[in-house]
């Protein structure tokens, strides 16, 4: 056996469709189906869901950790939102891919600060990147509305036949149809040896360098690629909800994300999906008991998981679908790749 | 010229304030390799602690400045011994987690405590107004501030480069099994030195009230400014990040003056531009692991 065909054959092992991942999909749909009363959180957690497999491509595969990632979130969602506003591309499908193309020349254009330097000078350059932006939409608050935001944004109906309703329907929709495209690319995109090549920069570049590997090349890609996502994502935002304000670059919103993979898992596709899920339960819930200072116990939760650690939970979290799977298929079940650091 | 020459001094005392403020982070982040971004809660502390004091229970400003020091080191030393020891060894990203849920916890803790308005400490009369020093005015609150930051920095050089505890903290940190293996409570200099940084913070936090502002969002408004003084002026001595909170005091102070609209803009420009450029600091050298 060659070595290509190795990788080919293992490559393809790792991208059968499971019945869980099936299971999965059927039920996200179904819940899209079962509750009408709550499309507005549904669209929001899918949105958030699909932010979150953003940072997961670059962190959870090829560990390049952020703490700016609200940039291309913000951009996508001030692309989306200046298009509509002044009529430029009317169509909400074709706006939504020009705000992420917008995101991914930023992305690709900040890659080459973002790749050089260790993992402390990465936080703080997208760190510096995120307020950088932030400062900017302060100052062209011509453009950007300021403080206020872009006000008055009226969309358009989606490919001239859905039109956006009050209740949040079309827009649910809209937007898991997004998603699920997205995630589609996305895991074709990391069970391709491409995937695998990110996986061996992540766990040691300069082996991955020793071999051959084009490592400098291969993280401005997936870069590039996640700040598409990112941009997406924060498009999606602002045709949901008419609305893209300055808080789009907060770096809460970059807290967040972390908390959201860290509740999930990095390093498999779906963590980002059930951090998303999970994590709006969780300030649901804590917005429900004290309106005004969830912010005390999602901080809580980001102490005690890294306290506990992040694999030790995941065992945990992932031991009775383990068990189930076990019980039914009679073979070891899929579990979280945890994460390892690059050295 | 005058107006120039009173902007400088401004300059000065604000970056005098960031250095006192930020020096026991550079202590963590740049000498332990630490990435606390919960320093600033410690100033917060601090702030809050002096403004209690002074306000409520009636205490002279000048007696609640050493207590804000000895709390936040109090708070510092419980917290360091209870759950920063065991991320030391892990990897940034965990730290980075940790500190963030550490900020968000603070910042809402105060929030329910104190309310989320901007709090000022009543200043003595002796503290306010100017002094006109050739015709230069000068805030005696801010040469107060020159005076007490310029002292710290001094006796914080010496003790570093001339106590045994000083060499003591650079050898743990230089190679910390080799320190065990000569004798050094390698784990009882870090908690000191983390106290003492914490310490400094508070100390800075009540400071700073009167001239940064006090509000729950204190440690993630100025956390970014407490990086930037600690990656641009590195790690290798006090005088690096002693320079680089001078300039970025000097530059925030002038850029908010002459060009307001740019402030921020500048400054986040010109920290990204030296990271690329000298990725271990302006003044510093690589970071022991």
């Amino acid at each position: 056996m060659t070595a290509l065909s190795d990788v080919s054959t293992h490559a393809k092992a790792g991208a059968r469709w499971r019945v869980s991942e099936v299971a999965f999909w059927v039920l996200t749909l179904a819940c899209a189906f079962l509750f009408p009363s709550r499309y507005l959180i549904m669209t929001d957690i899918v949105r958030l869901a699909l932010f979150a497999l953003s940072l997961d491509l670059i962190l959870g595969y090829a560990g390049v950790v952020s703490l700016g990632h609200a940039a291309f979130f913000g951009v996508g969602a001030y692309s989306a939102g200046l298009l509509a506003l002044h009529g430029i591309i009317n169509e909400p499908v074709i706006a939504l891919v020009v705000a992420g193309l917008v995101a991914a020349v930023l992305g690709f254009l900040t890659s080459f600060l973002v790749i050089r330097g260790v993992d402390l000078t990465r936080l703080m350059v997208t760190l510096g990147i995120a307020l950088l932006l932030e400062a900017l939409a302060e100052r062209f608050s011509n453009i950007t509305g300021g403080t206020d935001g872009l006000q008055g944004i009226e969309m358009q109906p989606i490919l001239g036949l859905f039109a956006f309703d009050m209740f949040g329907k079309t827009g649910l929709f809209y937007s898991l149809i997004v998603l699920f495209i997205l995630f589609l690319l996305a895991r074709r995109v990391v069970h391709s040896p491409f995937g695998l090549s990110l996986r061996a920069i992540r766990n040691n570049p300069l082996r991955a360098a020793a071999i051959g590997m084009p490592v400098n090349r291969r993280l401005i890609a997936i870069y590039t690629l996640a700040a598409f996502y990112a941009g997406i994502a924060g498009a999606l935002f602002t045709q949901t909800t008419a609305l893209a304000s300055l808080d789009v670059f907060a770096f809460e919103r970059s807290a967040d994300l972390m908390l959201v993979l860290v509740i999930g898992g990095t390093g498999y596709l779906y963590g980002g999906l059930i951090g998303a899920v999970v994590f709006k339960m969780l300030q649901e819930l804590f917005q429900s008991i004290t309106p005004q200072y969830w912010l005390f116990w999602i901080g809580l939760v980001l102490v005690v998981i890294v306290l506990v650690g992040r694999e030790r939970i995941h065992r945990w979290v992932l031991f009775v679908p383990n068990l189930v799977i076990r019980q039914f298929a009679g073979r070891k079940a899929v579990v979280a790749v945890p994460e390892r650091d690059a050295p | 010229m005058a107006s120039i020459l009173t902007n400088l001094f401004d300059g000065v005392a604000y970056g005098m304030l960031l250095f006192v403020l930020a020096c026991g982070l550079a202590v963590t982040l740049g000498l332990m390799n630490f990435v606390n971004l919960a320093h600033g809660a410690f100033a917060m502390a601090g702030g809050y602690i002096c403004a209690v004091l002074v306000n409520n229970s009636g205490w002279p400003f000048f007696a609640a400045l050493p207590l804000a020091f000895v709390a936040s080191a109090a708070i510092g030393v419980a917290l360091e011994r209870t759950l920063y020891r065991h991320l030391y060894t892990r990897s940034h990203l965990d730290q980075v987690l940790f500190s963030i849920g550490l900020v968000f916890m603070s910042v809402a803790a105060v929030d329910y405590i104190m309310g989320s308005s901007r709090i000022f400490i009543k200043l003595p009369a002796a503290l306010e107004g100017q002094l006109s020093l050739f015709g230069v005015g000068i805030g005696r609150y801010r040469l107060m501030i020159v005076v007490i930051c310029g002292l710290l920095t001094l006796a914080l050089q010496l003790i570093l480069a001339k106590t045994r505890f000083g060499s003591r903290l650079r050898a743990a940190v230089d190679d910390p099994r080799a320190a065990i293996g000569l004798g050094i409570n390698v784990p009882q200099v870090f908690a000191f030195t983390f106290a003492f940084g914490s310490g400094l913070a508070g100390l800075g936090g009540a400071l700073s009230a009167e001239i940064l502002g006090l509000d729950p969002y204190f440690p993630l408004k100025f956390m970014i400014y407490f990086l930037i003084v600690v990656t641009v002026g590195g790690s290798s001595s006090i005088t690096g990040p002693f320079l680089a909170s001078l300039l970025l005091g000097i530059a925030d102070v002038a850029g908010k003056y002459y060009v307001p609209k740019m402030g921020p803009f500048v400054i986040y420009t010109v920290m990204i531009v030296i990271l690329l450029w000298r990725p271990n600091g302006l003044f510093g050298r690589t970071a022991a692991r």
